[in-house]
């Protein structure tokens, strides 16, 4: 296993790159065949290295005009459970779907379309560059949604369900009255949402507000609002619950809460709005 | 009055049931008309009904199963017939529309009515059980044909173009194979949601459901499958040639092609 993993490019700022590896444009890269790399699980070193970086040595000396840029792609993050762990709530079969096969789509399509972006900014099409935008925040936001919903999502031996305690718990009080308030109008909107899209449990960080909001196919937050930050996102596409719940999108959102992890709403929460 | 109240869950037509002979145009949804107030009748509990498919539920397998025709038209489509219904117990400004005018008159040029997405719904799904038959698929003949020749260059060119357009579809919605009133040709459109081309105006000639719940009992998420399938094995090309033949009552494609003497 260590040895599959020195394969990977691990910046670690302590190691001596003046000897072995050139200078590639701004990125000091090193390859990484030691003892660090075994001490720390496959799948945890996966989700670090969630951005690889392609090899800026394959590509030949172009003009200095270019420079030598590199492509950041996206892989996908593994969960911090297996499929089956959400059940009886979410199905180990969508969950495996959902993930392997919808999420690895999404991020598929989003590298296409960035290597895409590249070659248009580089040759300076303007109307390709424009013409990228649906299918950048389409697969863009999908790998983005995603990838907080894994992060919402934990079972219920890992605190799935347990209500939010802290400053996140009390600012749910304030602004919606109770848990059970905020969890009925989240469900009800994302019920009413028509087709495709998302329902979010959001801070504006400026006005350190919660707000819930939907958006539509793909749209992240912040296409409601630059100041929205996700704290939890439910998807109500219907690949997220066709297969277990059929039609009936309600069951499935009034279910959905007995999974749902505060854990990362929490410390996402505390980080925005800070207690002084 | 005099309004006939029956449950409707099976009639074998979609058609307006209520026993009204008021038809309220357009102009007339400025007036607010409470009939339930001026006169004293039993309630109508039903204006709409759930039309079956022209086919037994499983006749359509491999390429679509019979679990999904229960869930699609069983479950969904009569979800919306009754909320549509239910929805119009409530509103009697919208009494009295044809299915067509319905859904125009609640499409509100772009701004729509909550009564939109179920009528253009049960409209639309009524379209598209009756575009696909057991025995559908190859290709379409004699006059369909030679206007999908004209209007895309070859038939192959029109199937691309229809798979394209499916599956660069984003969220749900809905192909279609329209033919478009002003310019007078085919074309393949993609339309969100409940969207209906008969609010342009356009006559619609055979449509696609592309929301996932149409295919994902049978494909998962392999739309590319779904769609190949649909164009290979269920469109009905036959009910196809029956619309364009009826659209060119509206439309004027060209002079026939009458022999000089």
């Amino acid at each position: 296993m260590p040895r599959q993993l020195s394969n990977h490019f691990l910046p670690l700022p302590n190691k001596n790159i003046n000897s072995s590896s050139p200078s590639i444009g701004r990125c000091n890269l090193v390859f990484s065949t030691d003892l660090e790399c075994s001490s720390l699980s496959s799948m945890a070193l996966r989700t670090l290295l969630s951005r690889r970086t392609l090899a800026a040595a394959v590509r030949p000396q172009l003009g200095s005009t270019l420079g030598l840029r590199s492509l950041v792609t996206f892989s996908l993050p593994d969960l911090a459970y297996d499929y089956g762990a959400l059940e009886p709530v979410i199905s180990g079969e969508i969950m495996e779907l959902h993930h392997q096969k919808h999420h690895q789509a999404y991020i598929t399509n989003y590298n296409k379309a960035l290597e895409q972006l590249e070659l248009a900014m580089s040759k300076g099409d303007a109307s390709s560059i424009v013409k990228l935008q649906g299918a950048l925040k389409f697969n863009g936001g999908g790998h983005v949604n995603h990838s907080i919903f894994w992060k919402n999502l934990a079972p219920v031996r890992e605190g799935g369900g347990e209500p939010p305690k802290g400053s996140l718990g009390w600012a749910i009080d304030t602004d919606f009255g109770s848990l059970e308030t905020l969890i009925s109008r989240m469900s009800t909107e994302g019920a009413a949402l028509q087709g495709s899209g998302w329902v979010w449990l959001g801070v504006d960080k400026d006005l350190k507000k919660l707000v819930v909001e939907t958006t539509v196919n793909q749209d992240p937050l912040v296409t409601k609002g630059a100041n929205l930050v996700p704290l939890i996102g439910i998807d109500v596409w219907e690949h997220a619950y066709y297969l277990q719940y059929k039609n009936v999108r309600p069951d499935y959102l009034k279910n959905i809460w007995k999974v749902i992890s505060w854990k990362y709403a929490s410390d996402l929460y505390e980080k925005e709005c800070p207690v002084h | 009055m005099g309004s006939t109240c029956f449950h409707t869950s099976a009639a074998p037509s979609s058609c307006l049931l209520s026993s009204t002979k008021r038809s309220y145009g357009l102009h007339d949804l400025k007036l607010k008309v409470p009939i339930s107030r001026t006169r004293k009748v039993s309630k109508v509990l039903a204006f709409y009904g759930l039309r079956s498919p022209p086919y037994k539920l499983d006749a359509l397998e491999p390429h679509m199963s019979n679990r999904t025709l229960e869930m699609h038209w069983g479950e969904l489509h009569r979800g919306y017939v009754e909320g549509l219904n239910k929805q119009l117990e409530r509103n009697d400004i919208l009494y009295g529309y044809t299915m067509d005018e319905l859904i125009k008159a609640t499409y509100n040029n772009g701004n729509p009515f909550p009564e939109f997405n179920n009528a253009a719904q049960v409209w639309n799904h009524n379209f598209f059980w009756d575009s696909m038959h057991p025995r559908g698929g190859n290709m379409p003949t004699l006059g369909l044909l030679d206007q999908i020749e004209k209007d895309f260059g070859s038939f192959t060119n029109f199937k691309e173009k229809f798979v394209d357009a499916a599956l660069s579809l984003f969220g749900s919605g809905w192909v279609w194979l329209v033919l478009r009133k002003r310019e007078k040709r085919l074309e393949v459109v993609k339309t969100c949601n409940a969207i209906n081309p008969i609010v342009w105006d356009d006559i619609p000639i055979i449509n696609l459901d592309m929301w996932e719940h149409a295919y994902y009992f049978d494909y998962k998420n392999d739309r590319a499958a779904y769609v190949k399938n649909f164009l290979d094995h269920l469109v009905s090309w036959d009910v196809a040639t029956a619309r364009i033949i009826r659209a060119e009552a509206f439309v004027n494609l060209g002079e026939p092609k009458i022999p000089i003497a």
